[in-house]
């Protein structure tokens, strides 16, 4: 219904102070009158009428207004011209309103907004999340989260940002721009990047839910594969801590606890994904949780088959962090010191240096090969880095077992 | 609406091209402008002097300062701008994007303010 009001309003402000007067117009009027037949479309008709109505209002203060007012209200015309009849209640049903919806996912996701701008924006209007909501989940202050939305309105307006679904030249580059905001909002969920809890499920689980809106109204190779991937991570959640909220890690995860039923239709969207042939990285990503979802344990996992796939990853997407997960992958396919050595050139190019995941990686690989001291430095310097309480606690468990083991 | 589209790019890049090289960049230009022009984006536009010409201009306290060169050193350098007519950001993206610079430096999309 949002996303309706911004296409006949053309402004986010304005839209959201319609619908928020519509609702109130609803309370008042359907008591009396009965519900209308299509509710949706009763609201959304007069929440365009409110609008007008007090752009009319302020018009005696600002001249422009008047301006904005007429041609909304002869859009709003030739719209009851064309259905033949100006009752409220028979605004466009059925593709229309998915139509509005994919224009405010992709307008929130505009690649010239700020990363940060973007994760606010879709969380605040397509998810409904409101501002504090969204500001604890990044841990960022409600005046900080307010700012960065006003901020990618105006620009949103300055800029004349349209309100539409990119044109297929332009899709593949917007597309990106979309799935890359999902995915942020799923890592925050699903390994907060600080804070008392490892995940923030309430992230994950809209950024799934955004993901399913997304396959249903694009179904997209790259869609499908985010979106599997999604559910195949997200279903080891359960597993992922202990009861009292400790880090469990794959290797020592029960299970049985994994959700069967998400890993069941992850896999079928991954098929799905992979019979558009040439997958991408979001599909790849999706393959090695599928195989890991498939193992019973870590031992009988096919660890040859995770690493050919990040090789192919690594060359379509090439990343230090790839490198770093096919190094972990190579080690348990060829024992530590491969993986060792693929860490140790990475670190030594000087990337990933301030990542405490690379860190915990070398320190595991080298705890391994019984290099007790250099495990203990490298946990010390992942330390550093993180400031997740569940990770900290972890590494200092790992710490004190190997200073015990060395004095 | 209108957009200034500003070209940056590395000025010594362009120094170092042979005859050949700069006047194959001078052709692609052209055609693009043509192209605009044609499309009826195209408003102005001008390729400006090295930034080795350029002056800046500041008044603090009345006192009008004037300093060698731009603001700040970087790697690329304004080095000249169109003025296009553009539906809305997306027309006005794909008409920068097209602009050779585009390729070897980039182009920052700026709307024009109107007042009043």
């Amino acid at each position: 219904m949002l996303a309706t009001l911004i296409r006949l309003l053309g402004d986010f402000d304005r839209a959201e102070e319609a619908m928020h007067d519509a609702f109130t117009a609803a309370l008042d009027a359907w008591p009396r009158e009965g519900v209308p037949q299509n509710p949706r479309a009763w609201l959304v008709s007069t929440g365009r009428f409110k609008a007008i109505d007090k752009l009319r209002r302020n018009a005696r203060f600002d001249a422009a207004l008047s301006e904005v007012a007429e041609q909304l209200e002869a859009a709003a015309a030739a719209a009851s011209a064309v259905r033949g009849e100006g009752a409220p209640g028979e605004e466009a049903e059925g593709e229309g309103v998915d139509d509005d919806r994919l224009r405010l996912i992709f307008t929130c996701c505009h690649p010239a907004l700020s990363a940060d701008a973007r994760i606010a924006l879709t969380l605040r209007e397509v998810c409904g999340l409101e501002t504090e909501q969204i500001a604890r989940a990044f841990l960022t202050s409600a005046p900080t989260l307010a700012q960065r939305i006003v901020r990618a309105k105006g620009k949103i307006l300055d800029a004349r940002i349209p309100y539409q679904v990119p044109a297929l030249a332009e899709l593949p580059d917007r597309l990106d721009a979309v799935l890359h905001v999902i995915y942020l909002v799923f890592n925050e969920g699903y390994s907060a990047s600080g804070g008392d809890a490892l995940t923030r499920p309430d992230l994950s689980g809209e950024a799934i839910r955004l993901g399913r809106l997304l396959v249903d109204l694009l179904p997209e190779p790259e869609a499908i594969g985010l979106l599997a991937l999604m559910l195949l991570h997200d279903a080891r959640r359960p597993a992922r801590t202990s009861a009292d909220g400790e880090i469990v890690l794959l290797d020592a995860q029960d299970r049985s606890l994994w959700d069967r039923g998400q890993i069941d239709a992850g896999l079928g969207l991954v098929e799905r994904a992979l019979s558009f042939r040439r997958p991408g990285p979001y599909t790849l990503q999706a393959v090695i949780a599928a195989v890991h979802a498939q193992a019973s344990d870590s031992a009988t996992t096919d660890w040859a088959q995770i690493a050919g796939v990040y090789d192919v990853l690594l060359r379509i997407d090439p990343s230090p962090v790839v490198e770093l997960n096919r190094a972990v992958a190579i080690a348990m396919r060829d024992g530590p010191h491969a993986g060792l050595a693929i860490i140790d050139r990475i670190l030594a190019r000087r990337e990933l240096t301030d990542y405490h995941l690379a860190h915990t990686a070398r320190a595991d690989l080298c705890r391994r090969l019984g290099r007790t001291a250099d495990a203990v430095s490298a946990y010390e310097r992942a330390l550093a880095l993180t400031t997740q309480a569940p990770q900290r606690r972890f590494i200092e468990r790992r710490l004190a077992e190997l200073r015990s083991s060395l004095s | 609406m209108k957009y200034l589209c500003l070209i940056y790019d590395n000025e010594s890049g362009a120094a170092g091209m042979t005859r050949e090289q700069g006047e194959a960049l001078m052709g692609e230009y052209f055609a693009f402008t043509e192209a605009i022009k044609k499309s009826g984006h195209y408003v102005g536009g001008n390729a400006l002097k090295p930034v080795s010409t350029a002056t800046t201009v500041r008044l603090r306290q009345g006192k009008l300062s004037t300093t060698d060169g731009p603001f700040a050193e970087t790697k690329e350098q304004l080095g000249g701008y169109y003025l296009i007519e553009a539906k809305d950001l997306n027309d006005a993206i794909q008409v920068a994007g097209k602009i050779p610079a585009a390729k070897t430096g980039s182009v920052e999309v700026r709307p024009i303010e109107v007042f009043g």
